[in-house]
């Protein structure tokens, strides 16, 4: 029997297992006078896969934007390997280790495939790195590897998504974070990117955050979730757990 | 048939220095989306550069001419990191409109230097290369600083095609220009690769500075100001941002001028050229060779 998730309000970090590669503490965000994060706390275990699921708007996006680096943390910390990474610039936290696939993909849509992947890697030095990174995005994705010069805004739906993620890995990432993976796909493609994500953290040992509507098969895939409320967690534990909890179950999971 | 050739060869020599400037402004507002006033400016200085290294170590041979172009070039590069780093960068996050009033700032302060340490009486332009004429058959006549407009151009522009279209950092360029927060996340540090924009782009306007006086012969600090400013036209008519249409601009409106020039319309040269100009973007809004872009807030 595992306990039961925790249902207090703002869990402590310590709720999850410790040796995390990435912990938030007290994280505050705003937009302006908005505040669309009031206070987070994350702890991502090394070689997890960690999801964050919320209702639209609760603050997920905003809580990849910030560990990039993309939007000032107004309070707390990001500590990623013990290292305080607040006040970085996107790409040299990109070169620390984390990878982002954002929200609507952002593929380089004027550029051919083999150029997008390439950007990926664009702070390798080493083609002989590069070569072995593409070769591996494209054992994960055979697709790709059929249209290397194919332009990346002529792609389909799930090619694009898969081309987002072979983008990311190519930074050779220990943190990838991808930001609602399944959005537009149909269930069939997205039942297949989550089994190459499941590969990702299972084969290259590569930790990763995923936030999803999908909150079913996020929690299936996932070892650990939070759950996202107008910019606090308002639970947080092991997936199996979150998955029968009453009230994840009514509110995410469509089971009343 | 004669005099058409020569016109034609005349346009081209003209068109290809708007088009070396006018590549400037384009590949500027592709990955930063502003027109930077200083460009022709930078034009100017490269033209100063050219006629100073002359002076220091004065060129009698081709091999020469080329590195007091390639002095020039370099100079103009490092000019235009700087111009960059000081005036622009600073104000990256501020409104469009901040960032081009300082760029008429920065435009207004290199002239006003300019005239300040060389005067503002014009300066006869030192011969580069060994001055020759060529006649073909029929009357065409080809001179030395011609012949290095035509044959240098379109070399630059495939060191331009080939920087661009098969380099980390060309395609990096591309990639900031299509979305430059996608860019960062990859890992792309920005500020590098604008910088290196600006180089590539003052480079390109140093070297359209040497040949346009080689073929002038005269350069004062003001010089800039008109050839910028069709070069900027000529960038919006092939579609601002977008890289071979400002060449195609540029030719053509070299083209343009040159033909009404030696027409009985002469006097009305820079209105019929830029009439002209406006027709295309009635027809094309968004220029001969550019897609048209929602504005991104
Ligand atoms: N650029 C912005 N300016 C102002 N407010 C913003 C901005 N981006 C997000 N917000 C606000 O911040 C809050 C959190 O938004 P965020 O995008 O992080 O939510 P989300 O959990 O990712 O939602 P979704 O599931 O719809 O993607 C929302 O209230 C949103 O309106
Ligand atoms: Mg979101």
């Amino acid at each position: 029997m595992t306990p039961p998730a925790s249902t207090a309000a703002a869990p402590p970090p310590h709720a999850l297992p410790a040796d995390p590669l990435l912990e938030i503490r007290d994280l505050t965000v705003h937009y302006g006078v908005i505040a669309a994060l009031r206070g987070i706390s994350l702890s991502i275990p090394a070689g997890a896969i960690v999801t964050l699921i919320g209702a639209n708007g609760a603050g997920k996006t905003t809580t990849l934007r910030t560990i990039s680096g993309l939007i000032p943390a107004r309070r707390g910390a990001i500590l990623f390997a013990g290292r305080n990474i607040v006040g970085q610039r996107p790409d040299q936290i990109v070169a620390l280790g984390i990878s982002q696939v954002p929200e609507g993909r952002l593929i380089f849509a004027n550029l051919t495939v083999l150029e997008n992947l390439r950007m990926g890697a664009f702070r390798q030095p080493r083609r002989a790195l590069i070569a072995d990174d593409l070769d591996r995005v494209y054992q994960l994705f055979p697709r790709l590897r059929e249209r290397p010069s194919q332009i990346a805004g002529t792609l389909s739906g799930g090619e694009q998504q898969m081309l987002a993620i072979g983008r990311a890995l190519m930074s050779r990432p220990r943190l990838l974070m991808l930001d609602e993976p399944s959005l537009g796909l149909a269930p069939l493609l997205v039942a297949a990117i989550f089994e190459k994500i499941a590969a990702i953290n299972r084969d290259q040992k590569t930790t990763i955050i995923l936030v999803e509507q999908n909150a079913n098969l996020a929690l299936e895939i996932s070892d650990f979730g939070y759950v996202l409320e107008t910019g606090r967690v308002i639970l947080a534990g092991r997936s199996t757990d979150l998955r029968r909890n009453p009230q994840v179950r009514q509110a995410y999971l469509g089971v009343s | 048939m004669t005099e058409f050739l020569q016109q034609l060869l005349n346009g081209l020599s003209l068109g290809a220095v708007y088009a070396l400037i006018a590549l400037g402004y384009t590949m500027v507002y592709g990955v930063l989306r502003f027109i930077n006033f200083a460009h022709s400016d930078v034009f100017m200085v490269g033209a100063f550069a050219g006629y100073y290294l002359n002076r220091w170590m004065p060129s009698d041979s081709m091999a020469g001419g080329l590195a007091i172009l390639a002095g020039s070039m370099a100079f103009c590069a490092l000019l235009g990191v700087v111009i960059e780093r000081l005036a622009y960068r600073p104000l990256r996050r501020r409104s469009r409109l901040n960032v081009l009033i300082t760029a008429i700032g920065v435009s207004l302060l290199l002239e006003y230097t300019g005239q300040f340490l060389f005067g503002a009486a014009p300066k006869p332009f030192p011969q580069l290369f060994p001055v020759r004429t060529f006649q073909f058959a029929g009357g065409l006549i080809v001179s030395t600083n011609q012949l290095a407009v035509l044959v240098l151009t379109p070399l630059l522009l495939a060191a331009l095609h080939f920087i661009v279209l098969k380099t980390r950092f060309g395609t990096a360029m591309r990639a900031i220009s299509f979305h430059p927060v996608a860019a960062t996340l990859v890992g792309i540090n920005l500020d590098r690769v604008i910088s290196f924009t600006f180089a590539l782009g003052s480079a390109l306007a140093a070297a359209g500075g040497i040949l346009y006086s080689l073929n002038y012969q005269s350069i004062d600090p003001l010089m800039g100001v008109l050839p910028g400013l069709k070069a900027f036209v000529a960038a919006v008519v092939g579609g601002i941002g977008n890289i071979p249409g400002a060449a195609l601009g540029g030719l053509l409106l070299g083209i343009i001028e040159t033909f009404v020039n030696g027409s009985r319309w002469s006097t009305a040269t820079d209105a019929i050229a830029f009439a002209l100009l406006i027709l295309i973007l009635l027809f094309r809004p968004a220029g001969l060779l550019g897609k048209l872009e929602v504005e991104k807030v």
